[in-house]
């Protein structure tokens, strides 16, 4: 499946399933279930390079929450790589939640995830892109007009 | 001009220039999309989850646009713009839902775009009112006039709002999500028949927080709620709900769509191990950046700042006339009136059944007769209850003469709120694709039948719902009448339960009384119910009182007798 990457450049790494991977824990490049329990991967976040997250149908979002704790609560910083059902719209959600690479057969799927990040420029929840949401903006806003 | 004519400011969250860039930006992406499934780039199946976050359902006869009333509060200016999209979009009429939402049923597809983005000309949209997601936040009808709240829920609502519109991470969830929050110890929210629901109240020291009940629902398995938490502090309400949906997302089923539900993980693993999971979670991120900060709270409550009432005498001398003189509206006041915190006002209810009507319709005229009487007499305010009808929060006892007569001639002056021709109904197999049997029909024959006012206040409190199939759209479960079309081999059948209740510290599930009766007998069932509560009730008691203290047994052997 054609593989796309935000910042142009994607691992070539074979990623391993969980399992075989726990045999081997020094390979950097894994694949995960979406049932797969992410927080055993805590010690070993810092060296992984690439961790795919499985979507088995566009429809079945567990592996939304897999990315924020990867991200998020474990501060991994390597590739994210989302795999299965991936299709167009559903790319500002993914972004959000911290993945940076995709594999999609879908048509035209290069050129919406060049404009995903502009679909919507105000964000209502902090999550792990680091954009701020608009009621942390409304608040530095009002403070602004408060001293001025 | 009516929309300057009556200008005046909202005492309900206003967007800003945030919001509306976001609602902008959505109808855009929607446009595309649309763009995109008629040109064939998208499948149906692709389509299906795009349309339904944005409000679009396919059902029997066309596409129907349900629209988010956010917590059922409307402006008069709101309210005439549905009716200009009921009827420049559809057939000029509308329903409305009992989640406090509005649906039009004529919609054509390459229409819905501009149709949203008419709505968001009046800052309004259709995100996340259908699909696996968290839906529209309802409320209490009465917040912000009702005399028994302790804080408007709609400051909560509103929080909410924002907090799960286009949420990354729970946009595809096992299934829909629907919370309810009410800030009165008498729950008019049915908060614990929600996946999560929400009850603010205030403990010994003082200090206001949340009940947090989760796993309650109804549907084809109905299950009152379990309490996760009796007091959580209010600026920790977002993490505890992001720890909540996150253990949800994870862990709730996805193999069977009839089990994927909230309330079956809860039930599956116990409310015990799902507080587990849920407090655990909710540990790891309660200090992050999901805790808000006082400003933001407070920002959003101004908003919800009562209006300045200006003083109003309690005691009118023409009122009290009237009354007298009037026997519809000495009832009109009995039961379409309710007390308001402030003296000489009343919280006033349009009653969207009209003898013989389908429960929750109102045309693009009636839509605009509401707005009309609300700049007139109500603060230019409309609440949608999740009983199908309209409400004016704010009505001084002076006007209350006028009112009902202006609603008279829209039809919505029936002196019938919480008595038996009340009825909630579901779209029903007229409309839904899903449903086995008519509900719609059945519930205006139950409202001809009883259309005698002095009749219906003699029985006295009294919730029928109807619903078309299983999936309970109309809350049978929870009606001290319930009644659930089904299917038999290509019949349409109708089962009758009894003993629902959402009130708060009462909320039960019915219990079926017999076999299905077919929908010409519907009424007789219903009549020989009434009969039996009539002979048996004794001083003050409810349909539903007298039902808990006699049983099923003495109503069981009059329906049969008489079907």
């Amino acid at each position: 499946m054609p593989l796309f990457s935000e910042k142009g450049s994607a691992t070539i790494l074979e990623p391993v399933p969980f399992a075989e991977w726990q045999q081997r824990p020094a390979w950097p490049a894994m694949s995960l279930a979406n049932t797969d329990p992410v927080e055993h991967l805590a010690p070993h976040v810092g060296r992984l390079r690439l961790i795919v997250l499985n979507f088995p149908k566009f429809s079945d979002g567990r592996a939304y929450s897999q990315a924020r704790l990867l991200r998020g609560r474990l501060g991994y910083t390597g590739e994210l790589r989302a795999t299965g059902g991936v299709l167009h719209d559903q790319l500002p959600f993914m972004l959000r939640c911290g993945f940076d690479s995709f594999e999609s057969d879908q048509k035209g799927f290069g050129e919406a995830l060049a404009k995903a990040r502009t679909l919507f420029s105000v964000v209502y929840q902090p999550a792990e892109d680091d954009r701020a949401p608009a009621s942390l903006l409304r608040l530095s806003r009002r403070n602004v007009e408060t001293t001025v | 001009m009516p929309d300057t004519h009556f200008y005046r400011p909202n005492h309900f969250y206003q967007y800003d220039d945030y919001d509306r860039t976001l609602v902008g930006e959505r109808v855009e992406q929607f446009r595309d999309q649309v763009r995109r499934r008629i040109a064939g780039e998208l499948t149906e199946e692709q389509f299906k989850p795009l349309r339904l976050t944005n409000g679009l359902y396919l059902q029997l006869h066309a596409y129907m646009l349900r629209i988010a009333i956010p917590y059922g509060t409307l402006s008069s200016r709101q309210l005439r713009k549905l009716a200009d999209i009921s009827r420049k979009y559809d057939r000029g009429y509308g329903h409305f839902t009992t989640r406090q939402n509005l649906q039009l049923n004529w919609i054509k597809l390459e229409d819905a775009p501009d149709a949203l983005a008419a709505l968001a000309e009046v800052d309004m949209h259709a995100m996340q009112t259908s699909g696996n997601c968290i839906r529209n936040v309802t409320a209490d009808h009465y917040a912000g006039a009702a005399i028994d709240e302790i804080e408007d829920p709609r400051i909560w609502c509103e929080i909410v709002r924002q907090w799960s519109t286009l949420h990354p991470e729970f946009s595809f969830l096992p299934r829909k999500f629907k919370i309810a929050i009410t800030g009165s110890p008498n729950d008019r929210a049915a908060v614990r028949v929600h996946d999560i629901g929400l009850r603010l109240w205030a403990n010994k020291a003082g200090a206001v927080g949340f009940e947090v009940i989760v796993g309650g629902g109804l549907g084809r398995t109905p299950m009152i709620g379990k309490t996760l938490r009796e007091f959580l502090p209010r600026d920790e309400l977002l993490a505890y709900l992001e720890a909540t949906l996150r253990v949800y997302n994870r862990y709730g089923r996805r193999d069977n769509l009839y089990k994927a539900r909230i309330k079956i993980l809860v039930h599956e693993i116990g409310a015990e191990k799902m507080r587990e999971e849920v407090e655990a979670e909710y540990a790891a991120i309660k200090d992050g950046a999901l805790r808000l900060p006082v400003d933001t709270i407070e920002a959003i409550a101004r908003q919800f700042a009562p209006p300045p009432l200006p003083h109003r005498p309690a005691v009118v001398a023409e009122v009290e006339a009237l009354k007298l003189a009037d026997r519809d509206f000495a009832l009109w006041l009995k039961s379409n009136v309710a007390p308001h915190r402030m003296a000489g006002y009343r919280i006033v209810t349009a009653s969207l059944k009209p003898a013989g009507a389908p429960p929750g319709d109102a045309s693009a005229v009636q839509m605009e007769g509401v707005a009309d009487i609300a700049d007139a007499y109500g603060q230019g305010e409309i609440r949608v209850s999740h009983e199908q009808n309209l409400v004016f929060p704010h009505v001084a006892v002076e006007d209350l003469p006028a009112v009902w007569r202006a609603l008279g001639r829209l039809g919505f002056a029936e002196a019938n709120v919480g008595k038996i021709t009340d009825i909630i109904a579901c779209p029903g197999l007229d409309y839904c694709a899903l449903a086995n049997a008519r509900s719609i029909p059945v519930a205006q024959r139950i409202s001809n039948h009883f259309a005698e006012l002095a009749r219906q206040h003699d029985i006295g409190d009294l919730k029928i719902k109807i619903s078309g199939c299983i999936n309970a759209c109309g809350h049978h479960h929870v009606g001290h009448i319930g009644i659930l079309g089904v299917d038999k081999n290509g019949v349409e059948l109708y089962q009758i339960s009894l003993g629902g209740d959402v009130d708060f510290g009462k909320t039960a599930i019915g219990t079926i009384l017999g076999p299905a009766v077919t929908a010409d007998k519907v009424v007789e069932a219903v009549d020989a119910l009434v009969g039996t509560y009539l002979d048996n009730r004794g001083d003050g008691e409810r349909f539903v009182d007298t039902y808990r203290r006699i049983g099923a047994q003495p109503f069981k052997e009059r329906v049969y007798a008489a079907v």
